[in-house]
């Protein structure tokens, strides 16, 4: 059965229609297809299936965090399920649980950033973040709503 | 959410997880997640709320400063 309704498929069809590169979306699964594998990461392995089959520029891999753990640690996954949204490179986004619910719409906005390769910020954080010259993790607790 | 990817996408320093509490009770618990959004920006500034874009710049720049990050 699929997560995405027919109404929701149209929607993100549309917004995806700006996509102008690449995008490939990394989920970390464990077991996949099996019976061992956890609930959750089954409906974001799923989910993330569904949204890139929705447009032929988005791109889907599947990596299990016990035999691919090499590519895990590469991109710094120490949790599932995960999903990475990353382009020719990674640009450090990372969804570490189903973005359901209301982080639906945050997974298609983080898509169609990437796709477009162009942050949706003021010029003046883009100029003031320049500044920066160590590492910043962003962690943002939410639930599903 | 969609403000951290952004500016991971704008900056190779940024790294931006989206952590969904009740799927990481642990972390929920390390972090004192009571309500959402929670922020956590490397481990020393803890934000309460959605904040709005400059808000957010502001704090997230404090990271650049040694002497703040020491009292955190």
């Amino acid at each position: 059965m699929s997560l995405l309704n027919v109404s929701v498929q149209k929607q993100v069809i549309q917004v995806f229609n700006q996509i102008k590169f690449p995008v490939r979306l990394l989920v970390f699964s464990q077991g996949e297809g099996g019976a061992l594998e956890c609930q959750m990461c089954q409906d974001t392995r799923q989910l993330i299936e569904e949204v890139a089959a929705l447009s032929d520029k988005v791109s889907v891999e599947v990596y299990d965090f016990v035999s691919d753990a090499t590519i895990a640690k590469q991109y710094g996954v120490d949790k599932i399920p995960a999903v990475v949204i990353a382009g020719e490179k990674d640009y450090g986004i990372r969804f570490y649980g189903i973005p359901s619910g209301y982080e639906f719409s945050s997974l298609i906005e983080g898509i169609l950033s990437i796709g477009r390769r162009e942050p949706k910020l003021n010029k003046k954080t883009v100029q003031e973040i320049q500044r920066l010259n160590r590492p910043v993790h962003i962690q943002v607790f939410v639930t599903p709503t | 959410m969609v403000l951290a990817h952004n500016l991971a996408l704008a900056s190779n320093w940024i790294q931006a997880d989206m952590v969904e509490a009740s799927e990481f009770p642990h972390l929920a618990n390390k972090y004192q997640v009571y309500g959402v959004p929670r922020t956590v920006i490397n481990e020393v500034i803890h934000l309460e709320g959605a904040y709005p874009e400059d808000m957010l710049l502001t704090e997230l720049m404090q990271v650049m400063d040694e002497e703040v990050v020491s009292h955190l």
